[in-house]
């Protein structure tokens, strides 16, 4: 974390206290369930959290079950930041007329919700500048729907509405790189983790939270049913991917690229590829092209981020 | 009553002057015309300092309308406008709005829907939301909107309401029109518009879980209470009108009515040709004509059991829309009368004109032609045709 | 009113529109506890105690809430919640927690 030590240096540094809780519905082994309870356990005081429709929304609050401790709002499916906006901007202005406590906002919104049909609202959000703190669990597809493509979706991955064809093997378009976006915008604090580094998670959850202004945090989330992988295996894909360079850990802090886990000697992207049902049509010979395309498009990520965090340039 | 001075002011003008005054906490919209110069004048309130709220511009309508939904479950005064296409594009949100029971207060400046793209008056754009559970009350002219918009905030806020309330006004024929208002004071205002007391209020130390998923076992159940939320208005509409009354000297109603109670036919309108309708009735009366008008101001919920009390003893009703239903029976309104009608065994010919779509204009001597042609229904016991298109070139 | 008494009175169909909290919101969260997803699982994870370091990372990790963690930074399992998945035996360094049919 440049600049200030970090709160949280093991687990056991970490809040007992819980504020999302037990009996929720997600699937056994959701990564999203992983994230949302982190970053739910290191909330700084008075929090809302702001959910927009999705895998974590319908699993945690079907009717008459909720397992959020804290106040929590659910309106609609694309417009999580601007419900989080309205919620900001209340809060501080009865904050200064009628002495209302003031609470952090925290929206938790999946890939769908953030990249695809999400994208203006947080645009508009984050272009306003309030303050909040909008999470997103990207699970690469539209999975509470039944595992359709979505903007997240990385190049050759299999889904429902993008499958590995005869013809067409698999996605055939980037995933959108949201952090790009985020930062585009010049907002003081975007970054990227991963629950299989769930201090660096944490931290940033904490540092994003004393940060005003807008903040993005994208959390990779592996899903069960959506990759295709036995539910034990959640936190080891996800240091594959972190390991592979699949998906790289950094943060842009105003503006400067930091990576935050130095990765390296990769590990050959078919570690990540193979514990995978979406992937396994790439490591198919006719796929070789595929394949190759994809890990160019890894590393020409990976090799920009390095540039970009050693030239110190400002996005 | 404080001293009252009479103003020449501007339709939206008064709408933010009103929209000041009920000292709101957070506005958020996203331009369009003919609704501009509402939240123009609002964000200068708010820039000079004479309005102490969140000015937040969208977007878009979409993502206003949300803001505005979080800004009151967050337990703040709220308020948006927009008309048409941005209604349109607000639709999914709309009822959202409803249905999580958040207060709020929407200008409509009632304009066409695309397309052939149309800036002017027409009301099919509010028309679409008929059925979302807000409460949608409509100004014949400035001094209404006004006076409405302080009443549609105390009717959202009334703890067994919270609801939203639309306040629909005629694209340009009353948004940008001067006429003369009579505001209310400030410190009238602030008497009639204590700060919001909402117990579903975003609180840590209380906390509630908004917007959950309701199955098909509880689903009907929480539209039932939105069914008997709007439907209630109608019982605690007289209360907030007779204490506007109080402060205003001008005392609203379900409905405004021109010599309907001992008319032969009545005319059923609402908007800003109901002052065109009332004039012409008052000539045709002059004749010894015996018409009446109705210029409805509460269209949702619909004040059924006060209609029938005027429409019971009359011989013909003819209903104008400024919209219509396509493959339906008629406009919007003419469906809600002649089934008002039907089920309240009032057998009497009605007829629907459609008129003024996209602004086209009406007069008074095309309101006497209507007027005339109640008239003759009411004499011959029925009409020609159900739905007549006004001034269409056929 | 109580969380235990809106599920109660939920899941038995005792209510009407009139008893129910408006809006489909639900007032005194949570109430998902009294949701137990402990029905879900096929095989329950055991921890070896007397391997356990106490480094917490199965605590961490549980998405379920199910992994306690007790005063002493022990943990033991909440079988009422826990589903089964498994993520704590192959997150635990010391491979002290196992899957077995329970």
């Amino acid at each position: 974390m440049s600049g200030q030590a970090p709160v949280f240096k093991t687990p056991k540094d970490l809040p007992r206290e819980d504020w999302f809780t037990e009996g929720h519905r997600l699937c056994a082994g959701c990564g999203a369930g992983i994230i949302v309870r982190l970053a739910m356990k290191v909330i700084r005081g008075p929090t809302v959290v702001v959910n927009p429709t999705g895998c974590v929304e319908v699993s945690t609050t079907c009717y008459p079950y909720t397992a959020w401790k804290v106040p929590y709002v659910h309106v609609a499916f694309e417009n999580g930041a601007a419900v989080a906006s309205g919620i900001v901007e209340a809060i501080n202005i009865l904050h200064k007329k009628r002495g209302k406590k003031l609470h952090d906002v925290i929206v938790f919104a999946g890939d769908g919700g953030t990249f695809d049909i999400g994208l203006q609202a947080l645009s508009g959000a984050l272009e306003r500048g309030h303050n909040l703190l909008y999470i997103c669990y990207d699970n690469e597809a539209y999975m509470n729907t039944g595992i359709q493509r979505s903007g997240a979706t990385p190049f050759g991955a299999a889904t429902t509405t993008s499958p590995a064809g005869r013809v067409i093997p698999g996605k055939q378009q980037r995933k959108k790189d949201l952090i790009g976006i985020a930062a585009a915008h010049k907002i003081p604090y975007a970054a990227t983790a991963s629950i299989s580094h769930p201090i660096d998670f944490v931290n940033k959850v904490r540092k994003a939270l004393e940060t005003e202004g807008p903040k993005v945090i994208h959390a990779l989330s592996p899903c069960v049913p959506g990759w295709g992988y036995r539910p034990s295996e959640t936190v080891r894909i996800a240091r594959l991917a972190v390991e592979t360079r699949y998906f790289p850990v950094y943060e842009v802090d105003h503006g400067r690229v930091k990576i935050n886990i130095r990765v390296d000697k990769p590990k050959p992207l078919e570690e990540f590829l193979k514990t995978q049902r979406r992937f396994a049509h790439l490591l198919k010979p006719e796929n070789a092209h595929v394949l190759e395309e994809l890990k160019r498009n890894i590393e020409e990520n990976w090799e920009r981020l390095v540039k970009l965090e050693e030239s110190g340039v400002t996005l | 009553m404080a001293q009252a001075q009479r103003i020449a002011i501007l339709g939206d003008e008064a709408i933010a002057l009103a929209v000041k005054q009920a000292n709101v906490d957070v506005i958020a919209a996203y331009p369009i015309t003919p609704q501009t110069i509402i939240v123009e004048r609002l964000s200068e309130y708010v820039a000079n300092g004479e309005l102490d709220a969140a000015f937040i511009q969208a977007e878009s309508e979409h993502s206003a309308l949300s803001i505005c939904v979080g800004a009151g479950l967050a337990g703040a005064r709220v308020y948006t406008s927009t008309c048409s296409q941005g209604l349109a594009l607000m639709h999914e949100i709309v009822y959202a709005t409803s249905s999580m029971r958040v207060p709020m207060v929407m200008t409509i400046v009632n304009r066409a829907l695309n397309a052939p793209l149309n800036i002017h008056c027409e009301h099919g754009d509010v028309m679409a939301e008929r059925d979302s559970g807000w409460v949608h009350l409509f100004a014949a002219n400035v001094q209404e909107a006004y006076d409405l918009t302080f009443i549609a905030f105390k009717l959202a806020e009334h703890k067994d309401v919270m609801l939203p309330v639309s306040v629909n006004m005629d694209a340009f024929i009353l948004s940008h029109s001067i006429e003369p208002l009579t505001p209310i004071s400030d410190e009238d205002a602030a008497r009639f518009l204590p700060p919001k007391d909402y117990e579903l209020a975003i609180d840590f130390d209380n906390p509630i879980t908004h917007g959950t998923m309701a199955l098909p076992d509880t689903y009907m159940e929480f539209k039932m209470q939105l069914k008997e939320a709007v439907e209630g208005v109608k019982e605690i509409f007289p209360e907030v009108v007779e204490e506007y009354a109080r402060i205003s000297g001008r005392k609203y109603w379900y409905f405004d009515s021109y010599m309907a109670d001992d008319a032969d036919a009545v005319v059923i309108v609402m908007g800003s040709t109901y002052g065109t309708v009332k004039t012409a009735a008052k000539k045709l009366r002059e004749e010894g004509l015996k018409v009446g008008v109705i210029g409805l101001t509460m269209f949702r919920p619909f004040p059924e059991e006060q209609l029938v009390e005027v429409l019971k003893n009359v011989k013909a009703v003819v209903v104008m829309d400024r919209a219509y239903g396509y493959g339906g029976l008629g406009g919007p309104l003419y469906t809600d009368v002649i089934g008002l009608l039907y089920r309240n065994g009032i057998r009497i010919p009605a007829k629907n004109i459609v008129y003024g779509l996209g602004g086209r204009d009406f007069k008074l001597d095309e309101a006497e032609a209507v007027l005339r042609m109640a008239a003759q229904g009411a004499r011959e016991g029925g009409f020609d045709t159900h739905v007549q298109w006004w001034g269409v070139r056929a | 009113m109580s969380a235990k008494k809106l599920v109660e009175q939920a899941l038995k169909g005792e209510f009407t529109y009139k008893t129910l909290p408006i809006a489909a919101a639900i007032p005194n969260p949570p109430t998902s506890p009294e949701y137990k997803t402990g029905a879900w699982r096929v095989k329950a994870p055991v921890i070896d105690q007397n391997k356990c370091i106490k480094c917490l990372l199965c605590w961490v990790y549980c998405p379920d809430l199910a992994i306690k963690r007790k005063d002493d930074d022990s943990v033991e399992v909440d079988y009422d919640y826990c589903k089964g998945c498994g993520i704590c035996t192959t997150v635990c360094p010391v491979k002290a927690i196992s899957m077995e049919e329970v």
